[in-house]
């Protein structure tokens, strides 16, 4: 737990600058599934990314490269959008 | 320059010279005539500002909220209905620390609807983290607009600051006010420098999140802070736009209090009748309170502890309790004996003339002034 800061030791309005916040690993929110990719699959058309609640779809440019399991908390939205079967829930 | 202006006109004269960067803003009576006025002179080429005309009063607050956390300098307008239904947003841009200059059209809240003059709309809000300073004429109503762009930017401010005249008895009552030449505004205003812009997209950050427990207490605390700040930086700006105007505009007013006995303490255009009133009149003097948030509670005491009588106007009733004036006089001079009584006047645009003021100062009338019937307890 980080140490809780003082009122005068916070932004003004609470406004969060990306750069200077913790990155909330919100992995640890799943119950029992998690996504997993087949990037053969894959054709890029980046439904999930659009989709994706928690900005946990990786990509490189415009290619998607895979789930970043330290955010995504398991909702299977991309697995229900994506439309090559690329994605699927599997058991952790 | 000395022009036949109303409140309402002379307001938006000063947003002309302040020249915003956007307006949103939803018409209401007694506010229409500002932003009516302000429309023409941008139409005109007058300002280079962008009139975002709203579909409400919620969303004027909404998009003065966005445009100001994006840098923009920002003024919106309304009155009664229309702050009561910006209430919720009215919070959120204090909280946000969204430096909004608003002008208001003191009405008298509904039911029964009415359209005329007392402070319960602003009373509403009092409690929400934003400046209110109070005008008694056309002139202050200028003059003030352009104080409150510098309060409302500082740095260590940064909060919505409302100019409030009294609805038809300043907004819609002309009367010769002098106006500073245009470069003179632009330079004593100067350019606004937000310390976070949403547009600023090389930086990204959240603005308004979530606070848990763990938070809010914290950063509901920034608010008392600012407001703070807000009192002391009244007293630095104040002093540098007088060397301009030749015009005081300080937290309280004092009048006539040297030699006085007793004082009335009131707010908005009402002290200038009790400014004639106690002109003749021995021993009593006036208070007017100028910045209602923050409220300048050292000021009000230093001023009034040393008097035998304090009488409280208030153009506001709550029922069930005293008036929202009286009670903080009350908190200011408590344990310092004065004597203090308040009462409710002027509700719903009735009138107060000026030998109803000295019946009040005569102890003739009850806490409810020109009330018809008897009155409850208060």
């Amino acid at each position: 737990m980080p140490e809780l800061k003082a009122w005068s030791e916070l932004p003004v309005g609470g406004v969060v600058v990306r750069d200077e916040a913790l990155r909330p690993r919100t992995g640890n929110y799943r119950t029992g599934v998690r996504p997993e990719a087949d990037l053969a699959l894959c054709v890029d058309c980046l439904l999930c990314w659009l989709y994706c609640p928690d900005s946990a779809i990786a990509l490189d440019g415009t290619r998607f490269t895979g789930i970043d399991l330290e955010v995504c908390k398991g909702c299977e939205i991309c697995a229900e959008v994506c439309p090559t079967g690329a994605i699927e829930m599997v058991a952790e | 320059m000395k022009r036949l202006l109303t409140g309402g006109e002379a307001v938006a004269h000063a947003m002309r010279q302040i020249d915003p960067d956007v307006v949103p803003v939803y018409p209401i009576t007694p506010q229409t005539p500002i932003i009516q006025t302000f429309s023409k002179l941008v139409a005109d080429g007058g300002a280079h500002t962008e009139i975002v005309n709203v579909e409400s009063e919620h969303s004027a607050m909404s998009a003065a909220i966005g445009s100001a956390l994006s840098g923009a300098r920002t003024i919106t307008a309304t009155s009664s209905q229309g702050l009561a239904l910006m209430a919720e947003v009215v919070y959120i841009a204090a909280a946000m620390r969204a430096p909004i200059v608003m002008a208001v059209g003191n009405r008298a809240l509904s039911g029964p609807i009415n359209i005329h003059c007392d402070h319960s709309d602003s009373m509403l809000i009092r409690d929400s983290g934003v400046v209110q300073l109070f005008v008694e004429n056309a002139q202050e109503a200028y003059d003030v607009m352009l104080l409150a762009t510098r309060l409302a930017e500082r740095a260590d401010v940064l909060l919505p600051v409302l100019v409030c005249q009294d609805g038809f008895t300043i907004t819609h009552s002309a009367e010769p006010v002098e106006l500073l030449p245009d470069d003179t505004v632009r330079r004593f205003v100067g350019e606004y420098a937000p310390p976070f812009s949403l547009l600023d997209v090389a930086h990204p950050a959240t603005h308004g999140p979530f606070a848990m427990p763990d938070y809010y207490y914290e950063l509901r605390h920034q608010q008392v802070a600012a407001m703070a700040a807000a009192l002391t930086a009244l007293d630095d700006l104040a002093p540098e736009l007088e060397a301009l105007t030749g015009r005081t505009y300080r937290a309280v007013e004092p009048y006539r209090l040297e030699d006085a006995r007793t004082a009335l303490v009131c707010l908005g255009s009402t002290a200038g009748t009790v400014k004639d009133v106690v002109d003749g009149l021995e021993g009593v003097g006036l208070l007017r309170i100028c910045s209602y948030r923050p409220f300048p509670e050292d000021a009000v005491r230093a001023a009034l502890d040393h008097l035998d009588e304090v009488i409280v106007l208030d153009r506001a009733n709550a029922p069930g309790a005293r008036g929202p004036l009286f009670t903080e006089i009350a908190a200011a001079l408590y344990g310092s004996g004065v004597a203090i009584r308040g009462h409710v006047y002027g509700l719903g645009g009735r009138e107060l003339h000026p030998d109803g003021i000295e019946a009040i100062v005569a102890g003739e009338t009850g806490t409810f002034v020109g009330l018809r019937g008897e009155a409850c307890p208060a």
